[in-house]
């Protein structure tokens, strides 16, 4: 120790000991070990995006005035210089005009609500393909599907604020989907618009909604989230020395906080160079929103682009029913494929576990290839999302590319449906495959690229055996999950009536459904526990993989693979 | 299907499935696309007095489609009435005369001189009258009022051309154009003649001034920079998007990757 | 645990406790014992380190401090540059906007950015490297400590008298249920019923069409070329949104013959035929006239309309036709309406019928 660090121990460290009692918990904190791998930091750009989004909102909100208020405009961009708009476009158009670092400021928040979005969707993605969410993150997957859902809305109010063109024309959509609502649409579009549309009142109902109770809920939702992962560790991927009863890596103290410390810097300088050389949002070009007028090309930002693309692409259904009309055309797309993807995607690890019988805890991550129905399913899902938000943008596909206009929507209209059967089989073949190449690697080991000639003659490729470290990896297979005590094929051997859980019409479905999520490459040889592959029958369960009552009752964390 | 599996380790297997990669790629393309097939090259013309010249640069571009006295034809319609000023925006931008049967007229370069497109103009005024050439007065932009310009280039154009007039898509492969190019004159023009998918905006609906109005608009808003920054086109949240992810995103993957990266043996004790 | 009302022992280090108290996650007990030295000034036994002190290459590690040094400096540099771009650099018009922006932006960037990067370097080059490992334990507790929990719990809930006395329980819940009704009841203020709002527009009979912008009355003889198409709204009304937002409409004036049933004829005047603007599907203005297929485009969501044949809806998914307007002229040959839309307009709502 130096003298510098024994004089802040003295000073500070007892100040803050003598009130707190931090000695052993900082301890505890500073001595935690977080594992190391890139992909466990997308969920950090999301976190530092919403700081970076606090910070310059805060700015933005000293000069915003949320008003509907009509007023003529006499500031800096002169091309408007007469026009009536509402206070709220007069009052962006001073920030980004009139203030020096408002533009900067509203650019740089823009960019950091599109880049929390993206991050968002490529966390979620990688916690659902390396099965992070099972035992016990259910929960934390559960709070990341509300902080989902509610950056959305953050967004879709955030940009509709300064009551431009664009954005104005989706606050139109959004009160025609209200409408559409059967029973209590309109009188949820009147309460919400505080009358007939536009009104004077939805601009500053967003406003407060957009700076003070969406951003409250996130905070508190991404608080328990960070507190979760901290509470139960991180995750991390399989290799050398890694099991499911460890965490290694690096202590939080000093590394850690060091390179997260340095990712928020190079979040910061990313949204700050994007705002810097990339305009983004420039509302003065688009000009105040009136109901008379709307653009050719008029989109909302790119996560709100698939609820765009599914009003596009659903048919002009409608029904009459005595003096009451049901607007299938609008509310079926805006609620229906989007609640089943989030519904889907919030029930998964349970049905997961309800399917597989796995009640586990899980520490050590999935490779995607080692599971490859999770995997395939997942690409499906992002298939479905991937079509219509190409179909939210046809109008620009096909006039940047040339694409006769309805042609993209008769598209789309098949490739809903085909889209996501094709990405479910051609995903499940690459993971099989990667799986087999797995299996030669370990059989046969590298190829050097050293060739040698045989005494016969002949030439030979030589190889080297794998490594430890990549030896760990390869064969971090977990054994396939399995099905409660007594459903094992042996065991219906001996004693041929199933467990409570496996009779009856769901238990044969739970069956059916757990061979489809099993099936994998086999490896001969090593003790069984993998599913046959090709022909969709589990069967075969090792010793080692069956969970016994004894274990479901203590959860005790089981070895890992 | 094995005797394909069993050539895959060739070193020409990779490019072959490279190839037939985008050869799929294209043929898809163009199947949703659609293109026509190139045609024959047009004729320049020889200059005479204006009209007696005109009519003659008509009979040999024109008439093969429109008729030899633009009467119309079965390719081609009538060019009685629609004036000078319709001639001369067609010909000015280089659509007429048409290279190929198209969803729509391209804009390319022009294929008649600026004389000679003025007579041909000329000429098909003299048969049936119609909106003539818009004088320099009437498509200068000085004293005109750009808020004014604005609302109206909101309320009539930009559901077709975009906001700043970056143009859009329009049913069955057409499409509204560009705005960057057109001249002033150009854009009177099309206004007071509605060229193909266009709808007509006369003069007596839209007025001379508020043609002007609306002139002075684009021409003030296409030239103005963007202090934002490289503006993507002008076209709004796709192309925002798109930056998002191959470009914030990226660029953060980047640099996750490297904080997170296993340091060399070498570098460890 | 050291009390802080006794001065005499303030260094005293935490006493073992008699129930062993479970910290959560805290590792077991490393070799580095203590932080602090011992209170009676012997120093404790030489520890074995729980993290190297220095890196392994020195030269290494100082060419590295080197630029890392360098990095930050630049990043100071670029902070009193941002400073001084604030203060020097003006806005107020387009082109000062920009050199701004680029002024700002790029030294705020150079600021993070430099940081960043040293700060990457310096814990990959400088730090020495270590990979340590940490233990897990179950996240179910133990047994013990569930029977010690079940028993808290247990006795606090029948001292709470929650569960023997169903009346107190039970009117309890009943005291909450109001609650939540609360927010419905008092947000009822927010907006009036929409009763019969949605099924009028303003327009009246006699009220003259204005072309949109300049707000002028039209005649059919200005409107006379076929293929022409405007933005009208109704007279008196041109400044108001929410009246703008159901009644605009567009005129669209055809050659003779063209305009057919389902149109109504008697509600056209001259060709010329009065659609609204507000897209039955979800009230975008549908505001793309295409002269050549006679088709009106909505650009949201690409509902077209055939504008000869009543505005049928050809694809697309607006569920209805636009609502037609009754046009008329007035004694000074101005367009006017001859009554509101028939119908109500814009999107679909339950009550439509």
């Amino acid at each position: 120790m130096t003298t510098f660090t024994e004089r802040a121990l003295e000073g500070t460290g007892r100040w803050l000991d003598d009130r707190f009692h931090s000695a052993r918990g900082v301890r505890v904190l500073f001595r935690k070990i977080f594992p190391d791998h890139w992909t466990f930091l997308l969920g950090e750009i999301a976190l530092y995006s919403f700081i970076i989004l606090l910070l310059t909102g805060t700015f933005l909100t000293l000069w915003f005035q949320p008003s509907m208020t009509e007023v003529t405009y006499h500031g800096s961009y002169t091309h408007l210089d007469g026009i009536r708009m509402s206070e709220a476009y007069a009052s962006t158009l001073n920030i980004s005009f009139d203030v020096r670092g408002g533009l900067l400021m509203r650019q740089i928040h823009h960019w950091a609500a599109d880049l929390f979005m993206a991050a968002i969707f490529a966390h979620m993605l990688r916690i659902f393909f390396t099965g992070a969410y099972r035992k016990p993150r259910e929960t934390n997957w559960l709070i990341g599907i509300t902080m989902l859902t509610l950056g959305l809305l953050e967004g879709l109010f955030g940009y509709s604020l300064p009551d431009d063109l664009l954005s104005g024309t989706g606050i139109r959509i959004l009160e025609g989907v209200l409408l559409s609502i059967p029973v209590v649409g309109t009188y949820l579009t009147f309460f919400l618009f505080g009358g007939l549309y536009p009104g004077h009142d939805i601009i500053p109902r967003l406003y407060i909604i957009h700076v003070l109770l969406i951003p409250a809920l996130l905070l508190a939702l991404i608080s328990a989230h960070l507190f979760l992962m901290f509470h139960q560790k991180h995750t991390q991927m399989p290799g050398k020395g890694r099991t499911n009863t460890n965490v290694v890596g690096a202590p939080t103290y000093p590394y850690f906080m060091a390179k997260t410390g340095a990712f928020f810097l190079f979040v910061f300088a990313a949204v700050s160079l994007a705002a810097t050389f990339v305009q983004i949002n420039p509302i003065w070009l688009y000009g105040p929103y009136t109901p008379v007028g709307i653009s050719a090309g008029s989109q909302p930002d790119f996560y709100m682009g698939p609820l765009e693309g599914m009003l596009r692409m659903f048919p002009s259904w409608t029904w009459d029913l005595a003096g009451h009309t049901v607007a299938w055309d609008v509310f079926v797309p805006a609620l229906v494929p989007l609640g089943l993807l989030f519904t889907g995607a919030a029930l998964w690890p349970f049905l997961e576990q309800w399917i597989t019988g796995d009640r586990r805890e899980h520490h050590l991550l999935d490779r995607p290839r080692n599971a490859p129905t999770r995997t395939a399913l997942g690409m499906a899902a992002v298939t479905f999302w991937g079509v219509f938000w190409l179909e939210g943008a046809n109008d620009v596909i096909a006039d940047q590319l040339n694409i006769s206009l309805y042609v993209t929507t008769e598209i789309s209209r098949w490739a809903i449906f085909i889209g996501p059967v094709a990405a479910y089989w051609v995903t499940k073949r690459i993971c099989l495959g990667l799986q087999r190449k797995d299996l030669h690697l370990l059989e046969h080991g590298v190829e050097t690229g050293i060739i040698r000639q045989l005494p016969s003659g002949e030439y030979i490729e030589e190889t080297r055996p794998v490594d430890e470290e990549e030896r760990a990896v390869l064969e971090s297979r977990h054994p396939a999950p399995s099905l409660p005590a007594g459903a094992t094929v042996a065991a219906l051997e001996e004693a041929p009536v199933p467990p409570a859980a496996m009779r009856g019409g769901m238990g044969r479905v739970r069956e059916r459904l757990n061979a489809v999520l099993a099936e994998s490459v086999p490896t001969d040889g090593h003790g069984g526990g993998y599913g046959e592959h090709g022909n969709g029958h589990g069967n075969g369960h090792a010793e080692h993989a069956a969970i016994s009552p004894g274990d479901e009752e203590t959860g005790g964390g089981a070895t890992g693979a | 299907m094995s005797w394909i599996t069993a050539k895959r380790r060739r070193p020409v297997a990779g490019y072959v499935v490279v190839l037939l990669g985008l050869v799929l790629v294209g043929a898809v393309y163009a199947t949703i696309t659609g293109s026509g097939s190139s045609a024959a090259a047009t004729d320049p013309a020889v200059s005479q007095a204006e009209i007696a010249q005109g009519r003659q640069i008509f009979e040999q571009t024109c008439a093969t489609c429109h008729g030899l006295v633009a009467q119309g034809t079965s390719v081609a319609p009538s060019l009685i009435g629609v004036g000078a000023a319709a001639v001369d925006f067609q010909v000015s931008t280089g659509r007429m005369p048409l290279r190929e049967p198209n969803a729509e007229a391209p804009r390319k370069p022009q294929q008649l001189t600026p004389a000679q497109t003025r007579a041909v103009a000329e000429y098909i005024q003299s048969l049936g009258g119609g909106p003539p050439i818009p004088t320099a007065a009437q498509v200068s932009t000085s004293g005109a009022n750009l808020a004014l310009g604005q609302e109206l280039f909101t309320a009539n154009c930009t559901q077709c051309h975009n906001f700043v007039g970056a143009g859009g898509a329009l049913t069955y492969g057409k499409y509204a154009p560009a705005l960057t190019a057109s001249t002033p004159t150009q854009i009177y023009e099309a206004m007071v003649t509605g060229p193909e998918a266009m709808p007509v905006f006369n003069d007596t609906t839209v007025t001379p001034d508020e043609k002007r109005d609306i002139i002075a608009y684009v021409t003030a808003i296409r030239a103005q920079g963007n202090p934002g920054g490289f503006s993507l086109g002008r076209i709004g949240p796709v192309t925002e998007g798109i930056f998002a992810f191959l470009g914030l995103l990226f660029f953060m993957v980047l640099a996750a990757m490297w904080i997170t990266a296993k340091q060399r043996k070498s570098a460890n004790e | 645990m050291s009390d802080p009302r006794e001065p005499e022992a303030p260094d005293e280090l935490p006493e073992a406790r008699a129930v062993p108290r479970r910290v959560i996650g805290t590792p077991p007990p490393a070799e580095a014992r203590r932080m602090l030295a011992d209170v009676d000034g012997r120093k404790a036994p030489p520890a074995p380190r729980w993290l190297p002190a220095d890196p392994p290459d020195p030269r290494r590690a100082k060419k590295a401090e080197r630029l890392v040094a360098a990095l930050f400096i630049l990043s100071t540099l670029a902070g009193i540059g941002f400073i001084a771009a604030y203060v020097g650099l003006q806005v107020g018009s387009v082109d000062s906007v920009f050199r701004s922006n680029l002024a700002l932006g790029l030294s705020m960037s150079v600021v993070f950015l430099a940081l960043a990067v040293g700060a990457v370097i310096w814990v990959r080059h400088i730090m020495p490297t270590v990979e340590l490992s940490e233990d897990r334990h179950p996240m179910a507790s133990t047994p013990q400590e569930r029977q010690a929990f079940a028993e808290t719990f247990e006795q606090g809930a029948e001292a709470s008298q929650f569960v023997k006395r169903p009346l107190l329980r039970r009117t309890l819940i009943a005291a909450t249920v109001p609650a939540l009704a609360a927010p419905l009841v008092l947000l009822r203020d927010m907006g009036p019923l929409p009763g019969t709002s949605l099924r009028h527009t303003v327009w009246r009979k006699g009220m003259r069409l204005l072309v949109y912008g300049p707000n002028t009355p039209i005649r059919p003889g200005d409107f006379s070329s076929p293929g022409q198409m405007i933005t009208v709204v109704p007279d008196g009304y041109q400044d108001n949104q929410d009246a703008l937002a159901a009644a605009t409409a567009i005129i669209i004036k055809f050659a003779p013959g063209v305009l057919q049933p389902p149109t109504v004829m008697n509600w056209t005047v001259d060709d010329i035929v009065c659609y609204s603007k507000i897209c039955t599907h979800v009230g975008c203005p549908a505001a793309l006239y295409e002269q050549t297929t006679q088709h009106i485009l909505c650009p949201c969501h690409q509902s077209t309309f055939d504008a000869p044949r009543g505005a049928l809806v050809l694809f697309g998914p607006a569920p209805r036709p636009l609502p037609q307007l009754p046009i008329t002229t007035d004694a000074d040959g101005y367009l006017v309406a001859a009554s509101d839309f028939r119908e109500p307009v814009g999107p679909s709502f339950w009550e439509r019928g």
